[in-house]
């Protein structure tokens, strides 16, 4: 269960020379005519932050479904660990996800119809934590996140600061060792982003949980260890070592 | 803004009067309040004193405004220096990365790359500042937010920039 007990890195960007987390080389990737993705290479280490900004339609999401194995590019290479996740078929990838990753994205992703600490008790459950141990640790995660008011609500109750930092406990309570998330704050007032990625940068760095996510906001990006900047499907700032 | 190194990267085009040069410069950076003549001269004298820029065609003893001026290597190099380091943030930052820019597509340097300097300079400020907010009382808080509200407005004003490259490109060429 505890997949991160092996990793003793640092939750900060560490030394040149230790191996990467994930690591992409040479991703390209075109939907018809439109190349989204035009040679990407990008390491990311245990425990390390990194925010993907730049200009709307660059090729963003794109690049962190790709690096999720959400997507699968037409050329090039994405190794998470030891695996080569861009040779592994869908059922493969699907299994990494699920061990291994962690999802926030901005809307729809708690489940309506069950309350707070249902929605993060799902996913310990399906790791197989035992049903009373799951419910102990989803309370603790709402606490920690400052939600310990909501855990009864249910998502149609909550502010959008307070659901998405609700999905980021979901996300983190089976502590991946990599959390992907695409516009995390991308429909938050300046407050409510600030409280949520105060939550989840803290949360993220207890954990040991690296996290990509992409961003239009340089203040929500000031909260990562480094920037990448994505132009037209390339990197032109922070490429793959920072 | 820099106004000498300013003018000194608009001799990087070519040779040039001081009249002319003044009227080049007002062009672009004198909108609000052109170049008086008198200062033209006084920043001539000085890059010529620094190696940066030599007299050129004018007998001895002529009068500053019958020489044409024209830049040395060292002088282009000083150019380049001041292009590509990155400004520290502060309130009053957008002349000196406007007249970088304009200077780098003038001289066919790489003005997306100064840009893309400047930008990282400025999320590295961005982020200094968000972590001394983290745990920090609100007082504390607060004079970080206010830096972090005028670091952020220049910081899109150099995406935008960025955005239009190209179609300052055009304009700069004309
Ligand atoms: N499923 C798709 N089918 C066709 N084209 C797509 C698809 N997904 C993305 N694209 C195109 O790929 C390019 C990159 O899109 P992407 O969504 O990655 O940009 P982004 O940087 O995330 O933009 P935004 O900041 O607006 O979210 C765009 O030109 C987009 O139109
Ligand atoms: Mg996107």
């Amino acid at each position: 269960m505890n997949k991160v007990e092996t990793i003793s890195m640092s939750a900060r960007a560490p030394e040149n020379g230790s191996a990467p987390l994930l690591s992409a080389r040479g991703l390209r990737l075109a939907f018809g005519l439109t190349e989204a993705l035009r040679g990407i290479d990008l390491d990311c280490h245990a425990g390390e932050i990194i925010a993907v900004t730049g200009p709307s339609g660059s090729g963003k999401s794109t690049l962190l479904h790709v690096l999720a194995g959400v997507l699968v590019p037409d050329e090039g290479t994405v190794d998470y660990d030891t695996v080569r996740l861009t040779d592994l078929d869908e059922a493969g990838r699907s299994r990494l996800r699920l061990d291994k990753f962690g999802f926030v994205f901005q809307y729809g992703q708690l489940l309506p119809d069950l309350n707070a600490v249902d929605n993060v008790t799902i996913p310990l459950l399906l790791a197989g934590v035992k049903r009373r141990e799951a419910r102990r640790r989803a309370d603790a995660w709402l606490d920690r996140l400052g939600l310990g008011e909501c855990s009864r609500k249910l998502p149609g109750q909550l502010s959008g600061g307070q659901a998405q930092r609700v999905a980021i406990a979901r996300a983190l309570a089976t502590k991946p060792t990599l959390l992907f998330t695409d516009e995390p704050t991308g429909s938050l007032d300046s407050l409510a982003a600030e409280t949520v990625m105060l939550a989840l940068t803290e949360a993220a760095r207890d954990a040991n949980t690296a996290v990509i996510l992409t961003t239009h906001d340089p203040r929500t990006a000031a909260y990562a260890d480094r920037e990448v900047v994505v132009r037209d499907g390339q990197i032109t700032i922070g490429g793959a070592y920072g | 803004m820099d106004n000498t190194t300013t003018l000194l990267g608009l001799l990087g085009t070519g040779a040039s009067y001081g009249y002319d040069l003044k009227s080049r410069y007002d062009r672009w950076f004198g909108l609000k309040k052109p170049l008086a003549f008198g200062q033209v001269y006084t920043t001539l004298t000085r890059l010529m004193r620094n190696g940066w820029i030599v007299a050129i065609g004018a007998e001895a003893g002529a009068g500053p405004e019958r020489k044409r001026y024209g830049i040395t290597p060292a002088g282009r190099a000083r150019v380049l220096e001041w292009i590509f380091t990155p400004e520290v943030p502060s309130e009053t930052l957008q002349s000196d990365l406007f007249a970088k820019t304009i200077i780098a597509l003038l001289l066919g340097d790489d003005a997306g790359r100064l840009l893309d300097l400047q930008r990282s300079r400025h999320m590295a400020r961005m982020r200094e500042l968000t972590n001394e907010k983290r745990g920090a009382g609100l007082a504390v808080v607060l004079a970080c937010d206010h830096a972090l509200f005028h670091i952020e407005a220049d910081l899109r004003w150099i995406d935008l920039t960025a955005a239009r490259l190209s179609q300052l490109q055009a304009e700069v060429k004309k």
